[in-house]
Parts: C-alpha cells; structure tokens; sequence
C-alpha cells in the first residue's frame, strides 16, 4: 500500500507539471506581464527547482495538507472533504443496486443451466458491457427523468432524503455498468458451487435447494463478487468522474477537471491522490470483508 | 460448431460495419461536417435516415463515418498495451525475483490510477486529439495483459517442455518466443476483444466530455453530447450513437466468447 501511494504521489506531480501553460498567465488572465508572472510564480512557489516542490509536497502531506489552491485559497483538504458524501454516496449506492441486480438474476440463470433463463441472463454482460456509460445516463435521464419524471435529472440536494433521490440515477448508472461484470462472474462461480461435492452431500441429506442456495451459494457467490468488485475499484472510481459530469453534479471530478483547466496544480494533485486512496482504501476493505467471509483466506 | 458460429456472427457484423465505414462516401452522399441552417433538426425522413443535428447535419452520415473514428482508433489504440503488457508479463515471470517485484509495484500503481483523471490529464498535456486517446489508452491498458500473461508464464514455466528447451541451452529469448510465448498468448488474445469494447467506451467518454476527438468530426461520444440538450424532443439524436457502440461491443464481445471457446477445445 505505501510502495503503491509513493508511485502514485511521483506519477500525479509529473504528470500535473507536464501540464503545459502557467498557473500564473491563467490567474492574470490579460493582466499578466513577465514582472507580474514572475511575482505570482514566487508567491506560489513554483519558480523553484521541480524536486524541491516534489519534497513540499509530500511533506505537506505528512503534515495532514494537500496544499492551498492556486485559485480560490482554499485548502484542497476541506475542499474534497466538502465533496466526500457525494463520492461515498454515489459509490455505495452504485455497489448496492449492482449487487441487487446481479445477485438474483446470476441465481436465477445457475439455478437451471442451459435452460431459456439462464440464456436470456448470459446475455446480459454481452449486451450490457458495450454500453457507454455516459449513453447509459443520458438514457436514464430520459427515461426516469424526463418522461416520467420520477428523478431529478441533475444536482445532488440539500437534505438527505433529497440526496437520496438525486442520487439514485447516477448510481443506476454506475450499477447497469458494473453488473454485467458481476452477472458473468456470480453466474460462473454459482454454477461451480452447485456441481461441487459439499452442495451434493447436502442434498443427499434431504435439505432443501432454498436452503442449499441460502446457506452454501450465497455466501460463496458474494465471496466472489467481494473479489471481482475490489478487482474493478479503479475503473468504478475512475468512471464516477465521468458519471458526475452528464448529471451536472459538482463533485471531485468536475472541481479536477476545472482544476487542470485553470493550472490548479494543488488541486489536481490533491484530488488524483484522493481518488487513489479511495481505490486503495477500498480494495483494502474489500479484502477484510472476503477475509470474514471465507475462513479458508487468512491475512497475513 | 456453436463457438464457431458465434465467432462468424461476430465477425461478420463487426465486418459489415467496417464495410460501410469504409465505403462513407459510397453510402451518403452529404458531407459530415457540412452545416445546413435552414434545416437543422429534421425528423427522420427518406432524404434524413436518422434525421438532422442542431448545425442541420446529416445524422446517419455522421453515424457512419463516426464509426471510421472509433473503429479506427479503438482497434489501433489496444496494439501498443498489448505489446507492452505482453513482454513485460513475459520479462515479470521469467526473470523472477527482483525484477518480477519491481514491475509488479509498477503495475500495482498503475492499477489503483483511475483511469479517466489520467485520461483527462493527459489530454491537457497533449491537447485533445488522438494522440493523448492512445497515450492514455497505452497507459491504462498495459497493466492487465502483462497480469493475465505473468500468470500463464509462471504455469507453463514449471512445464516439461520448458525444462527440455532449457536443458538443451536453447538461449532465453529463444525459448520465451518461440516455446513459451505461443502457448501462454491465447488468454490475452480473448482479452483483447473486450479491451477493444473498453478503449471505444474510453474515446466515446472523452468525446462526450469535449476531451476526445475534436469537433466537428464526426464522433460518437460527441454525438450523444451534442443530442443530450435535445432529448426530450428529438431523442434518437442522443440514442442513435450509443446504439451503434452497443453494437460494436456486442460483436467484439461474440469474437471474444467464439474465440474462448475455440481455444478451450
């Protein structure tokens, strides 16, 4: 984990500075005159040499800062932590409702192979894997947003319920595109678990197939897709920020993406690393819930 | 007989899509980029298939030599990852130990980089266009050939037949290429199909956001922005494009299903 956030702090700093353009012109906008640029760039900081602003970095970071904003002079902490519900939010409720839709129909297909069900569910992930997800949102909008008006196409609300609400087809969206990915996963592994020996041996003492599925599939089959989630947690991360742009919603990925816009070095590298922590955070506890799942793994 | 026919049904509408965009200025006689005020967002007719855009543009042309873009570039932007993944998982397994350690903290790295903030930044340092798609695309994409062929090289490379061209002195580049590579490649051939279906989704994304290929070319992320604002009337402008990605990713995904089940016979 420390080995992978050390790589990631020297890639975010290289590719934030190979950034053409100065913070500085972007700032003065018309103002901007060589004396005046040279002024700001000492203020900021960033007229000393790379592997010096490298070391302040990271050791900001030691201290609990990710630096303060070219921009706006806010600290970069308090301005991804303002935005933190909105990531949680969106990222648990696109895991539940993926979860949701995958488990009972991966059930569904396992429980007869080969049979029109479980045709009509494998093809699910060949379908559903093509889908832009940026298609899929404008989709939703259309469809819950517009025609019904059942959900709010765009924001994210002041009170909890209403952030619930305008949460809801972003995380749709999130889940119609992690699902297929589970689907082919759970469907495999279900179908493993019913052919193994443990699942006959129940059988052939008298237990019903309900109880089989509850106590012997389930809980091998969210094994797995504890597993196949942590294994997609860069991606999911990574597609939020796309997510969050066409349901207009002010999160980290559009404050990045109007940060790289403007040179907001701090921001562009305090937002990158948040979103890598995240991925690390969670894939770490992805693996201590398979960990309490599954007797036979043991952390080390 | 049935993978076969999966891999023919896949390969044939993936062909026949490669066909028209091959053959645009066969098919359409407008201009893609053409502009037309006097009659922009027409329904579907007979002179307009899928109707006209807001600039009065030809939907259906654009939809076609949309598809010369993102097939283009989807299918060009995997080869580079592919190399690269390959060899390095070759060079991780083979060597072991020190080396295999240090690529895999590289690839650990890369792993928990979300790939859209590289994507989006890399297009800043380039400019939008197709070299940051492919740059990002190279980037993202290397990491899991080299994971999927690392794991197959560190199987076969307690096989007999390892041993035996070890023991004969055969050197080791050699023996990578020419007895391991060939049967440690299948795997990685499958994946690629999919990975082709992740680097178009990766273009339409970046289109989508203003950050791919830039306007007015014809594009399908693009696209579906540029109908999102008209969705309530003239839907099929936001619904068409996704449509033919779902398409291509259908036809990969069979390749990819008929190709397993090639391979596992």
């Amino acid at each position: 984990m420390i080995p992978v956030l050390f790589g990631i702090s020297i890639a975010v700093f290289a590719i934030v500075h190979s950034i053409p353009g100065d913070p500085a012109d972007v700032l003065l906008g018309q103002n901007a005159t060589p004396a005046k640029i040279k002024i700001i760039n000492h203020q900021l900081g960033i007229d000393r040499p790379l592997i010096i602003q490298y070391f302040n970095f990271v050791s900001d970071i030691f201290h609990g800062s990710l630096g303060i904003s070219f921009y706006n002079h806010e600290p970069v902490f308090s301005l991804i932590l303002a935005r933190l519900p909105m990531t949680g939010m969106l990222l648990t409720g696109g895991v539940l409702l993926s979860i949701l839709i995958a488990l009972p129909l991966s059930i569904l297909a396992a429980s007869k192979r080969g049979a029109l069900r479980d045709q009509v569910v494998r093809a699910i992930p060949i379908i559903g894997l093509g889908m832009p997800q940026v298609w899929v949102g404008v989709m939703l909008i259309l469809l819950f947003g517009l025609k019904f008006q059942i959900f709010p196409v765009s924001g994210f609300g002041d009170t909890f319920p209403e952030r619930l609400r305008s949460i809801f087809l972003p995380s749709l969206t999130i889940a119609i595109l992690l699902s297929p990915i589970l689907i082919r996963s759970l469907r495999a592994s279900m179908l493993e678990i019913l052919d193994s020996d443990y699942v006959l041996t129940a059988r052939s003492k008298g237990i019903s197939t309900a109880r089989i599925t509850r106590v012997h599939v389930l809980r091998n089959a969210i094994i797995a897709s504890v597993t196949v989630l942590g294994i997609n947690i860069a991606y999911l991360v990574g597609s939020m920020v796309v997510v969050e742009r066409v349901f207009a919603m002010a999160g980290t990925g559009s404050l990045m993406v109007d940060s790289i816009a403007r040179r907001d070095y701090p921001i562009v590298q305090g937002v990158t690393l948040y979103f890598a922590v995240v991925v690390v955070i969670v894939s770490l506890i992805t693996d201590l819930i398979h960990a309490a799942l599954d007797p036979r793994v043991v952390l080390k | 007989m049935k993978s076969s026919k999966t891999l023919y049904v896949g390969a044939g509408m993936l062909g026949l899509l490669a066909l028209v965009a091959i053959f645009a200025p066969l098919i359409s006689h407008y201009d893609p980029t053409e502009q037309d005020l006097m009659n922009t967002l027409l329904g579907p007719s007979i002179h307009h298939w899928v109707g006209t855009d807001p600039l009065g543009r030809d939907v259906f042309t654009r939809l076609i030599y949309g598809a010369r873009v993102d097939l283009a570039i989807g299918l060009s932007a995997v080869i580079l990852p592919y190399i690269i993944g390959v060899c390095l998982g070759l060079l991780s397994a083979w060597k072991g130990g020190k080396t295999d350690s240090f690529i895999m903290r590289i690839v650990d790295t890369f792993l928990a980089f979300p790939f859209y903030v590289l994507a989006i930044a890399l297009v800043f340092i380039f400019g939008p266009g197709i070299k940051s798609i492919i740059v990002a695309i190279t980037l993202g994409g290397w990491v899991a050939y080299c994971r999927i062929v690392r794991s197959n090289v560190l199987v076969a490379k307690e096989q007999d037949y390892i041993h035996a061209a070890r023991l004969t002195g055969l050197p080791d580049r050699r023996i990578l290429f020419r007895h391991m590579l060939p049967n440690v490649i299948s795997q990685s051939i499958v994946f690629a199909m999919s990975d082709i279906v992740l680097s178009i989704l990766a273009i339409v994304s970046l289109g989508y956001l203003g950050l791919g290929v830039p306007v007015p070319t014809a594009e399908w992320g693009s696209m579906i922005q540029e109908g999102q604002p008209y969705i309530t009337q003239q839907w099929w402008l936001a619904t068409v494009p996704g449509l033919m990605v779902v398409y291509v990713g259908l036809s990969l995904s069979l390749i990819g299903d008929g190709l397993v089940a090639r391979l596992e016979r």
